[in-house]
């Protein structure tokens, strides 16, 4: 069978490209210092769930999945929303977005 | 379903104030609009359906729940209404967002399906990560609206993955779909790894160690109204939702999983207990007071197949009840000594008699000393657990209560043994009033649990 149509081992990569992406997420908000850029990588990680959403949808024939798709997005607008205005306090106040300048509350 | 429409349109109505000029009708209005809603939520009961093709889901669980929500909401926004008193302008804001947050509490308590339970997570967290860098020119508040955003969203993230593997396993978001499929003979690996996901970001919502970094942070930098509003909605809210998410699951989860709720349970019991021996700052200590309790109510999680969601309801309350009488005090206390450290609550023996004999109260309810229901909502979920043979549990559970005793009392010390200062403390009268509300309650429901357990 031709592996471009056969839903099974289409549906396979496309585990294992959200898997890597979510992992690149991962990563970019353990090691990253720059708050956008961990705001970035929280959006990738949606996104990767997202892909698998659809996949898995499209590998069943079930539509719930693609629905739920457009939740994820609704609240992943209104995350960054929040985040950002956040972002900008923080900027107006202490003149960075480095996270590690966010040190006022520790033990 | 009723209440939460209500609800949602409380919120937009508190807005719609704002715009009409009628910015002084606002706080009696979600007061009268709060009260309302309990009503039509009662009315619920013995009620069962669901509703929105199988989205929402009322029951008795649910509607006692809902009670709770709404009533710590109401008392947090007679609270609210004296604390912002002079932010005249921010407060529909502030009000309106709170109704979101029992909005998605109220998602989080009737959801029959992960979609709704997912939304109703995020619209809680979201709603919460607002008001807690709400106080836009301090830079503490910022950090923490920062901190719980950055830390929240990531666990969102890992919730998010395990709904999406656990439905390729099932092809379904129902719950109903997703619990026939785990009594099957043959739950994939897929179907686990999503379980395992969806638990961990549950930990972190509920604060248990090792989930906890989030916590004291976050409840410090807040202002104290929002760390009064976390530490108890979002708490009770989680733990109900934890709890009927692993009731779906039958004999799944305990089987797959009990050992991973026993040690955070351990955990979040030590490192709560431990951490809070060394803070100075009140809102710290509640922190790290409330990651303990998480352990508490963790206890009741294991094998929470067999354990009654009463347990759960009447610690919930006991514990919501005794925090906000306490943050009533502390409030009153920070304002006017301009400190959130433990050293402001000095000499408040003398200055205060009444006040420092209610703090004294609700502390030794939090340390859970009878008559209060504190006493009575470990005792009860220690008695359960004995019952299912977990007496391990049980004897960490009581070493870490009696360590419990020692930083609750360090309050207690400081009101009564430290000398006083110049500073005279005012309290308002709202603040008063919800104050003795909480005590009243939290007296009556120790000395009578059966109010409360007898429900369901």
């Amino acid at each position: 069978m031709n592996p471009i149509t056969n839903p099974e081992s289409t549906t396979n990569w496309y585990l294992f490209l959200s898997c890597l992406l979510f992992s690149i997420g991962v990563m970019g908000v353990l090691f990253r210092k720059n708050a956008l850029i961990i705001l970035m990588c929280i959006e990738l990680m949606l996104n990767a769930v997202n892909l698998l959403l659809v996949s898995f949808s499209a590998y069943s024939g079930n539509t719930d999945g693609q629905t739920f798709v457009f939740f994820i997005m609704v609240v992943a607008a209104a995350e960054v929303a929040v985040g950002l205005a956040l972002m900008v306090s923080i900027y107006r106040n202490i003149g960075s977005i480095d996270i590690q300048s966010l040190n006022k509350l520790k033990w | 379903m009723n209440t939460l429409i209500y609800t949602s349109v409380l919120g937009f109505g508190l807005m719609v104030l704002e715009v009409l000029k009628l910015r002084k009708w606002i706080s009696p209005a979600i007061i009268l609009g709060l009260s309302l809603i309990f009503g039509i939520n009662i009315h619920d009961w013995n009620q069962p359906g669901s509703y929105m093709g199988n989205m929402l889901e009322i029951s008795n669980f649910t509607v006692a729940f809902n009670a709770l929500a709404i009533f710590i909401t109401l008392l947090i926004a007679m609270l609210a209404s004296e604390y912002y008193s002079d932010e005249e302008h921010h407060i529909s804001d502030y009000m309106a967002i709170m109704t979101f947050v029992l909005c998605g509490a109220q998602m989080m308590l009737g959801y029959a399906n992960l979609v709704l339970f997912f939304i109703g997570i995020e619209t809680l967290s979201i709603s919460l990560y607002a008001l807690s860098g709400s106080k836009r020119f301090d830079a503490k508040s910022n950090e923490a609206g920062f901190k719980y955003f950055l830390m929240g969203s990531f666990a969102s993230g890992f919730l998010l993955f395990g709904i999406a593997l656990m439905y390729g396993a099932t092809q379904s978001f129902d719950l109903n779909k997703l619990a026939e499929y785990a009594m099957g003979t043959s739950v994939s690996p897929l179907f686990l790894t999503g379980l395992l996901l969806v638990l961990f970001a549950l930990f972190f919502k509920v604060s248990a160690a090792p989930f906890h970094f989030w916590a004291p942070d976050v409840y410090e930098g807040a202002p104290s109204i929002i760390t009064a509003f976390m530490s108890t909605l979002v708490k009770v809210v989680g733990f109900a939702a934890f709890y009927k998410f692993l009731h779906v699951f039958g004999y799944l989860i305990p089987v797959k999983f009990d050992w991973l709720i026993t040690l955070v349970a351990i955990l979040s019991l030590v490192t709560g207990n431990l951490s809070a021996l060394a803070q100075e700052n009140f809102k710290r200590l509640m922190a790290y007071s409330g990651i303990s309790h998480a352990g508490y109510l963790l206890i009741g999680l294991v094998g929470a197949a067999a354990f009654p969601s009463s347990a759960i309801l009447y610690y919930g309350l006991g514990y919501s009840l005794s925090t906000i009488g306490a943050f009533a005090i502390a409030m009153a206390v920070f304002k006017s000594t301009g400190s959130e450290s433990i050293s402001a609550f000095n000499g408040l023996g003398k200055k205060n008699p009444v006040l420092a004999a209610c703090l004294t109260a609700t502390m030794l309810g939090l340390a859970g000393i009878p008559p209060f229901a504190g006493f009575f909502g470990k005792f009860y979920i220690f008695s359960e657990a004995i019952q299912n043979g977990h007496f391990y549990l049980v004897l960490v559970g009581i070493l870490s209560s009696m360590i419990g005793i020692y930083y609750y009392m360090k309050v207690v010390i400081a009101m009564y043994a430290k000398p006083a200062n110049e500073t005279k403390i005012e309290i308002s009268l709202t603040n008063q009033l919800v104050m003795w509300l909480c005590l009243v309650l939290v007296l009556l429901i120790g000395i009578m649990p059966s109010l409360v357990t007898g429900l369901f």
